[in-house]
């Protein structure tokens, strides 16, 4: 199975981690919702076909990836940087450093 | 007060570096294996959006011009650079010092400066069965059209990391840890061993 890095270009399956669902929203650091802290640990969609993942090229260039990949056939249709998404400007801000 | 001795630099590689021709090479040599042992390995990472003023930074410090795009590199014998990650760069140069001229340069408004001369252990395969050995250990491609003179490439060989970059048609520079560099040398002289090689 090959994954086309947005860096390396296409590399082979062993290269990658797995990250877990891109589909989380993480509660703000101070967030005293429990409801949203349990979703955000347990809930998955676990779709039968397309599927937003979050995956690291850890044995190339180390960045982390947006990927969609269908769960029955692992054609995977898109992937992309993580960095630059609405979750990644998300973490800056809970940051407050930038 | 005792005088200081400037520490000698000892190769990882020494035990199992047997200059001369090994394996089966009656038919001649198809592979060279040499440690280049550059004074100075540097990785350079910019903030993200401070790209380009890193590669200024390179060029002002180093003289060499990155090309665009993923991977880009450039080697002029002496020093060489290339991209291995977004915004990060791996520089060598045959001479040392190299740390202390991008730290005058890379202010920490761009992005920083890491020191691996005493960490990374460079091997250089050349020869017109480099390619063919190469991939052998690597899942990439070698062919010069995909993998052009110049250009890095990150991957790993049994979990261990090494940088690629591609110093001439048929020669690579790999960079690998220090504390691996044995064991890589040693597999490399094994995977060589039916071409026969020559380790200068």
């Amino acid at each position: 199975m090959l994954i086309t890095c947005p860096y390396c270009g296409p590399r082979d399956v062993i290269e990658f981690t797995y990250q877990g669902d891109g589909n989380r929203e993480r509660p703000q650091p101070n967030s005293q919702d429990l409801d949203a802290w349990n979703a955000y640990v347990y809930d998955r969609l676990n779709p039968a076909g397309d599927h937003n993942e979050i995956w690291q090229h850890s044995g190339g260039c180390r960045t982390h990836l947006r990927m969609v990949r269908n769960t029955l056939t692992h054609e995977i249709s898109s992937t992309g940087f993580a960095r630059g998404d609405h979750n990644a400007a998300a973490r800056h801000k809970a940051g407050g450093k930038s | 007060m005792a005088e200081r001795q400037i520490p000698e630099r000892l190769s990882p590689l020494e035990p199992v570096f047997h200059p001369g021709s090994h394996g089966n090479f009656e038919h001649g040599v198809d592979v060279i294996l040499t440690e280049t042992r550059p004074g100075s390995i540097l990785q350079l990472a910019a903030w993200p959006g401070e790209e380009k003023r890193l590669i200024e930074a390179i060029r002002k410090v180093t003289g060499l011009a990155l090309p665009d795009g993923a991977g880009g590199g450039v080697a002029d014998g002496a020093k060489a650079v290339f991209g291995f990650a977004p915004g990060k760069f791996t520089v060598a140069d045959a001479a040392e010092g190299l740390a202390a001229a991008f730290a005058k340069v890379v202010t920490p408004a761009i992005g920083t400066v890491t020191d691996l001369s005493h960490g990374r252990t460079a091997i250089r395969i050349a020869g017109p069965k480099a390619e063919w050995v190469l991939a052998k250990f690597f899942a990439i491609d070698f062919a010069l059209p995909a993998f052009p003179i110049g250009a890095g490439r990150s991957t790993t060989h049994h979990d261990v990391f090494a940088q690629i970059q591609r110093t001439g048609a048929d020669q690579f520079d790999i960079y690998v840890f220090r504390s691996f560099a044995r064991s890589f040398w040693k597999a490399l002289c094994h995977a060589s061993d039916e071409v026969g090689y020559e380790v200068q």
